[in-house]
């Protein structure tokens, strides 16, 4: 039996609009386990992109404890939480989030800026992060010189080469054709499978989230559980 | 064997490193400052020739600035009273009044000179003056003039020595014959040219006073002047330190008081600042123009490196998420305003500082004292080069690492 990552204890997060109180997620309890791939599903406006904020220590819950891997991340100040999610989490955002001042290999190398690890080492984890992703050829292209698909691969890779244990994916094919989305979703299922990395990933696609192990679904800040 | 196995092997590395360089590979914090500031290569090399011309015409105003000033006047100017007459410096005083002031209680030593008034060929005019020699050189100790020098121009009655700024600006030598044009004082033969013997050129060792200076017998002058002949422009008194400067002053004014030509006493240095103070009106007003010009080109560096700045809140996002904390991202962004302003900023002042060398060795006539700056300036262009890049940086990257993450990546 896998042993539990992620957990969850009656984490709500409201917004203050104005006078107003905005509740955008509900009294959400939720464990992951090590390995697992989530996906996430709802209507826009449901909380899920909120729910990965908080998952990933971008945001605070206003109410609930968050654990991962037995460390309360809701009760870590910002510093500390920028510092435990460079070593913990790897983002893979719907439109790549790539710097288009920096050549592939340059946007993979940008995690590794935050170990301690010297040049050669560095040097080594890009390629082998680009190897894994199948852009080790185009190392040195810049984003505005790749295709959609290939900037997608160079952000995964980004998200892996530091090694974190958790990948959180907001829409990871949202902004890609059917085959690419396909081939983008075949390799966060290889990561997960071969590389034991555990993934939540926030879809609209069916197709995408058919790639998970379990898809949860949020509607109005609540969460509904589907197994599959 | 060894060696040569190890040369090759660090050619292999340095080849491999080359190519990995040339090839956008390396990445460290540097590169990520770097590639930053050249996001917008045309933007940035305008803003660092904005930067350049900024700190060039800064310095070059710095250099206006101290030249006006005559903040350096030396102990001397300090110990030396000049009396003038009281109306105005123009105006001038009977000969006779030497040994009155001579025989005045606590006077050590008097002398004096006359505004001469005259140019060389189209040059703009500078000071002449001439004076009883023996006696003005004992006076003025800081005109540095070798005893061969100050022997010849003793000898010779229509000899002349000159300031070091004054000879290199006209290309003159010992030897040379010049002539002057003076607008105040024709010749008894109806000329106002006349031609001195360079018989000596002196060094200044105190701050420039006299040395733009050139200085003639009088003897001469009053011989071959047409009119004024009996009169002086004013005396050079140093005291023989049994009297308090304040009561000499007093005592010298009151002795003429009452008299045809009152006269008006003040400290050397006193006079010079007031005599500098007509120029002054004329630097400020080029110093206040300059200063606007600057501070226009402050005001759009600082918005093109600002408008630089908030264009990328998008990424700092990323950054953020990525794991680099407020204050790193804040380093980084601060460290490129630095690297933007910096390098140019210097350069200009560097190259500003040549150009006031070259000012110097064409006009040393008339900025004896030479267009330099010091430390002061340098301390001062530095300061401003840190108010433009950080006062341009800072605002925008602090109010974009305020707000959350999620806002900074929704921001396009």
């Amino acid at each position: 039996m896998a042993r539990e990552l992620i957990r969850l204890a009656e984490v709500s997060k409201n917004y203050r609009k104005g006078r107003e109180l905005v509740r955008v997620l509900e009294g959400i309890s939720l464990a992951i386990e090590e390995g697992d791939f989530v996906g996430l599903m709802g209507p826009s406006g449901s909380g899920k992109t909120t729910l990965l904020n908080l998952l990933g220590g971008l945001d605070k819950p206003s109410e609930g404890v968050i654990e991962v891997d037995g460390k309360v991340i809701s009760a870590l100040s910002q510093g500390a939480l920028a510092k435990w999610r460079s070593g913990n989490i790897g983002f893979v955002f719907q439109f790549y989030n790539l710097l288009p001042v920096l050549s592939a290999a340059r946007n993979v190398a940008l995690p590794l800026l935050l170990t301690p690890l010297p040049a050669s080492r560095r040097k080594q984890h890009v390629n082998t992060a680009l190897r894994l992703v199948g852009l080790a050829e185009r190392a040195s292209h810049y984003p505005r010189e790749l295709s959609g698909g290939q900037e997608q691969r160079v952000a995964i890779a980004r998200a892996i080469v530091s090694d974190p244990p958790i990948l959180l994916c907001d829409e990871p094919t949202g902004d890609l054709d059917r085959s690419t989305a396909d081939e983008i979703m075949t390799l966060l299922q290889q990561l997960n499978r071969d590389y034991g990395k555990t993934i939540v990933m926030v879809t609209h696609d069916p197709r995408a989230a058919s790639y998970a192990h379990r898809v949860l679904h949020l509607d109005k800040g609540e969460l509904g559980a589907e197994p599959r | 064997m060894l060696t040569g196995c190890c040369i090759s092997t660090r050619a292999n590395w340095a080849r491999s490193r080359g190519e990995f360089i040339r090839r956008g590979l390396v990445m460290n914090r540097f590169t990520l400052i770097w590639r930053n500031m050249w996001r917008k290569p045309v933007r940035t090399i305008f803003t660092m020739l904005a930067v350049l011309v900024v700190f060039f015409l800064f310095t070059l105003l710095e250099g206006l600035r101290l030249a006006f000033s005559l903040s350096d006047i030396g102990a001397e100017s300090q110990e030396r009273l000049i009396t003038s007459h009281k109306v105005s410096l123009i105006m001038m005083l009977p000969e006779a009044y030497q040994s009155r002031i001579a025989r005045l209680p606590g006077v050590g030593a008097v002398s004096h000179a006359t505004w001469f008034g005259a140019r060389y060929q189209d040059h703009p005019e500078f000071a002449q003056y001439p004076v009883a020699a023996e006696e003005y050189l004992a006076l003025n100790p800081e005109i540095d003039l070798s005893e061969e020098r100050r022997q010849a121009w003793l000898a010779n009655r229509g000899g002349a020595i000159v300031g070091r700024p004054v000879a290199s600006q006209y290309g003159w030598e010992v030897g040379d014959r010049v002539p002057l044009k003076s607008s105040i004082w024709t010749r008894a033969n109806g000329s106002d040219v006349w031609e001195f013997d360079i018989e000596g050129i002196f060094d200044d060792t105190a701050a420039g006073v006299n040395s733009g200076v050139l200085l003639f017998h009088y003897d001469y002058f009053e011989e071959a002047r047409a009119w004024g002949k009996g009169t002086v422009g004013w005396y050079v008194t140093r005291g023989d330190g049994s009297v308090p400067l304040e009561g000499l002053i007093a005592s010298i004014d009151a002795e003429f008081a009452n008299s045809p030509a009152e006269t008006k006493t003040n400290t050397e240095a006193a006079f010079a600042q007031e005599y500098a103070r007509q120029f002054g009106n004329i630097g400020l007003i080029v110093t206040l123009i300059l200063a606007a010009v600057v501070f226009m080109i402050l005001l759009v560096t600082g918005h093109t490196m600002a408008q630089s700045v908030r264009e990328r809140i998008h990424e700092m996002g990323v950054l953020k998420t990525l794991g680099f904390t407020s204050a790193s991202i804040f380093h980084l962004t601060v460290l490129e305003g630095l690297l933007l302003v910096l390098p140019a900023g210097l350069l200009a002042m560097f190259l500003g500082w040549g150009a006031l060398n070259v000012l110097t060795e064409r006009m040393g006539a008339m900025f004896p004292g030479g267009l330099q700056i010091g430390a002061y300036s340098l301390a001062l262009g530095l300061s401003l080069m840190l108010a433009i890049s950080l006062g341009s940086v800072f605002p925008p990257v602090i109010r974009a690492l305020r707000l959350d993450i999620a806002a900074l990546l929704r921001s396009s």
